[in-house]
């Protein structure tokens, strides 16, 4: 006798359940991307705080600027690179508010440089959640401020190349040496283990607005392996050697210190990037 | 009723206060008063000036060219605004440093040393008050108690000591003030 | 009961006004010659009173935007500049009337184009009531020409933003901003309650009870045919706002044979302009714009049906006298006249412009 479906899909056989906090809508980012991971667990995580009716979201411009279709929360939609102006106003206005923003590398460390510097260096008592592909996904694979040196994209399509393109923004970095960020951490969502330790960044990031003691900034680096051309698990592993050289993962500021063995000097100061060769 | 006033002269001689004080002690007596200070680059430089219009009636432009009175305190003042004296109009000056006299034989022209007078006495401060005694006295367009209620209003609490001083000043400005040329 | 009556200067009004008016937030950035807006208000500190929060951004960009944030959950949200930043800020005033978010934004016009000069102009005009910024959309733009009016249009702003969900703006210039008059102030209106601004912004972002579902305020639609359908929906808001929110003032028009049509600063000009000429005989009408968009058509072609030709008063180069041509679909002689650059022309020139380019 065939199993049906309607055999296995039982209340007692289900071992994980989508967040209430996402809505129903299919969502239209790449398989493979780091997107669709990184909106499940900030759902869940204001799910888990139990701050649905309590939170606003701000969405930006580029690949996520639909997020507000995927949260079950109230959500406006900044213009491109203006998300923590929004959230600033947001924040200020209705200090009980719970508010995120949610940008990629070119919306929050190009066109945003301002907002998200001056947002951070105020210590608006939001969240900040930056996803780091390398690349304009959106608009078809464009140099970010984040390309590697010698990384392929369509605007370098012999690799980004310092003389002409300058050097790859560490915003992240920066961001942490301003004394209104709280919390700065760099995570990834490519393996589960990954997955589990940028929740809980996460998680501190909104629990941080409480405190009222500044931004809570979390960097997620995500593959693009349509940007990058790849397959999704050729990605992951080139994110690994050639990403994570740069852009090293774990906690930069914690609890608003600098966290010992992270060598703020070294990293912004003296730009050791490594050369990618694709 | 409309007087149409222009005061100018160096920054420092309380040129935009002697307005400030004149339109706050009109409108307290029911006039329609409008303020207008020349600002920007014209402040710089040591030179200001400010239209005043106080009228009976709604008031139309804040931007004039000519004038029904010209208070000049400085020779600059006095050589941009002679010509836009309205005929038959006012020209008030200070002769405190002025070389060249108005010479226009078509409108009424007074002299007030205020400046000498308030130096002499010591109260520099209130030079402006002077000026403005000499002008009321010739224009008598805000009365006589509601001078005090103006200086009131226009002074910050913290300066309310020194009206007295101030109603003096106007008072001693009232006999300062001398024909030169009158139509 | 007896208003209280003071003197400010323009500036000063428009600030005092968005305290007394209930208003929570203003974001703005300094510029001349309008920054004694966010001085009085950052002097007055009404957020201990009123609990009204002021913040100085570090850009224009940055202040229309938190005017954004702030205003898309439902608040009473203002901010302030002069051309230069204006320009900057029409990145903003797209996505918020894109988004139907109601909001008060004051300019205070100088002269251009580029970084021009800090005194009075009227040369953005055309930025303000034909677009600004990309797409088709209309600011709800007032044009005081006193300091009671920048005050009183404040109050008024927020009615019409709220009941049409469209960003406001007062288009005034440094002479309104920097002279003195008298203002009768009003008693403050109490900051909406959080009932209230649920119950007046249904659609605000202020946090998703359970009953009903999240509130999104975008101005984003990739659907061209749905996007069409939101463009009907505005323009379908504009023309009602066309049939009953137009506002003008007719001076001596009833006896006039000419008339002089302009708005603000330049209006007050041609009053006087009109007293000189009826002293010397000539039957002159003032037609006072005081909002610019919805533009009183219907009543410019009614009066072009009355006089014998019209001579639009503005400090540029000739923008207004556009829309008042069309609306009286050019049956009499209409003519400009204006300085521009920071120049404001005098009554003088004003009425000889009239005998000369109409009168003849």
């Amino acid at each position: 006798m065939a199993i049906m479906n309607q055999d296995i899909v039982k209340p007692e056989n289900l071992v994980y359940t989508k967040t209430k906090v996402l809505t129903d809508n299919v969502m239209h980012y790449c398989p493979g991307c780091g997107h669709g991971t990184t909106h499940r667990i900030v759902a869940e995580v204001i799910d888990e705080l139990g701050i649905q009716d309590q939170t606003v979201g701000i969405a930006p411009v580029g690949c996520s600027v639909l997020a507000y279709n995927y949260f079950d929360v109230d959500f406006e939609e900044a213009a491109h690179g203006r998300a923590p102006a929004l959230a600033t106003a947001v924040k200020r206005l209705n200090p009980d508010l719970y508010v995120f923003t949610y940008q990629g590398d070119g919306d929050l460390a190009a066109i945003g440089t301002a907002e998200t510097i001056h947002a951070c260096n105020r210590g608006e008592n939001i969240t900040m959640v930056f996803i780091n592909n390398g690349i304009y996904g959106m608009t078809g694979g464009q140099m970010a401020p984040t390309t590697l040196i010698g990384m392929k994209s369509q605007t370098t399509p012999y690799g980004r190349n310092v003389e002409r393109n300058g050097y790859p923004l560490r915003i992240t970095e920066l961001l942490a040496t301003l004394p209104g960020t709280y919390y700065v951490t760099r995570q990834s969502v490519h393996t589960p283990a990954a997955v589990r330790k940028a929740k809980a960044a996460i998680k501190k990031g909104f629990e941080n607005q409480k405190l009222k003691k500044g931004v809570s900034f979390i960097e997620i680096l995500s593959s693009c392996n349509s940007g990058w051309k790849m397959t999704p698990v050729q990605a992951n592993k080139w994110m690994e050697e050639n990403m994570f050289p740069n852009y090293p993962v774990g906690d930069i500021k914690v609890d608003g210190k600098i966290v010992d063995k992270v060598d703020i000097n070294r990293i912004v100061v003296d730009h050791p990037l490594t050369v990618v060769n694709q | 009723m409309t007087e149409e006033l222009i005061i100018a002269g160096f920054g420092g001689q309380g040129v935009l206060s002697m307005g400030k004080i004149l339109v706050y002690c009109a409108a307290e007596e029911g006039s329609e008063v409008l303020w207008m200070p020349a600002y920007g680059p014209e402040q710089r430089g040591g030179t200001a000036n400010v239209t005043v219009i106080v009228s009976s009636e709604r008031i139309s432009s804040p931007i004039l060219s000519k004038f029904d009175t010209a208070i000049v305190l400085n020779q600059q003042s006095l050589d941009k605004f002679e010509a836009a004296v309205k005929p038959g109009g006012t020209l008030i000056f200070d002769p405190n440093g002025i070389t060249h006299e108005p010479t226009r034989k078509d409108i009424n022209i007074y002299k007030i040393a205020a400046t000498e007078k308030a130096q002499a006495m010591g109260i520099s401060k209130v030079f402006n008050m002077m000026v403005l005694g000499g002008y009321l006295k010739l224009k008598p367009i805000v009365s006589n108690e509601f001078i005090e209620k103006g200086l009131m209003k226009a002074l910050p609490a913290r300066h309310h000591k020194l009206i007295p001083q101030n109603m003096e000043a106007i008072e001693i400005g009232k006999g300062l003030i001398e024909a030169v040329h009158t139509l | 009961m007896a208003k209280e009556m003071k003197l400010m200067k323009g500036n000063e009004a428009i600030a005092r006004a968005m305290i007394a008016s209930g208003t929570d937030g203003y974001f703005g950035y300094p510029i001349t010659p309008q920054s004694e807006v966010m001085e009085t208000l950052m002097s007055e500190q009404p957020w201990e009173t009123t609990g009204m929060v002021v913040l100085q951004a570090e850009s224009e960009l940055a202040s229309i935007n938190m005017v954004y944030g702030g205003a898309a959950t439902g608040k009473k949200v203002a901010t302030s500049s002069s051309s230069p930043g204006i320009s900057l800020m029409q990145e903003g005033l797209t996505y918020l009337a894109g988004a139907e978010v109601p909001c008060l934004i004051m300019n205070a016009m100088r002269g251009g184009p580029g970084l021009g000069t800090i005194q009075p102009a009227q040369s953005d005009y055309f930025q303000s009531v034909k677009g600004g910024g990309h797409g088709d959309y209309q600011l709800y733009t007032i044009a005081p020409a006193s300091v009671q009016e920048m005050y009183d249009f404040v109050f008024d702003a927020w009615d019409i933003a709220f009941k049409y969900r469209i960003p406001v703006l007062i288009l005034t210039d440094g002479a309104i901003g920097q002279c003195m008059e008298k203002c009768y102030v009003r008693e403050y209106v109490p900051r909406w309650t959080e009932e209230e601004r649920r119950q007046n912004a249904p659609w605000g972002c202020w946090g998703k009870p359970a009953t009903r579902g999240h509130n999104i305020v975008t101005s984003l639609e990739l659907e061209s045919s749905r996007q069409e359908q939101f463009n009907l929906k505005l323009q379908a808001k504009y023309r009602e706002m066309e049939a009953k929110e137009v506002k003008f003032e007719a001076l001596n028009c009833d006896d006039a044979d000419y008339v002089f049509v302009a708005y603000g600063t330049s209006s007050r000009i041609a009053m006087k302009a009109m007293q000189l000429g009826r002293e010397k005989g000539l039957k002159i009408g003032v037609f006072r714009l005081i909002t610019l968009f919805p533009f009183p058509k219907n009543e410019i072609a009614e009066l072009a049906k009355k006089v014998k030709g019209m001579l639009c008063v503005e400090m540029s180069a000739g923008q207004m006298i556009e829309d008042v041509k069309l609306a009286a679909q050019c049956s009499i002689p209409i003519e400009h006249f204006g300085r521009f650059g920071g120049i404001i022309p005098t009554s003088e020139e004003v009425l000889e412009a009239l005998e000369k380019q109409i009168i003849k």
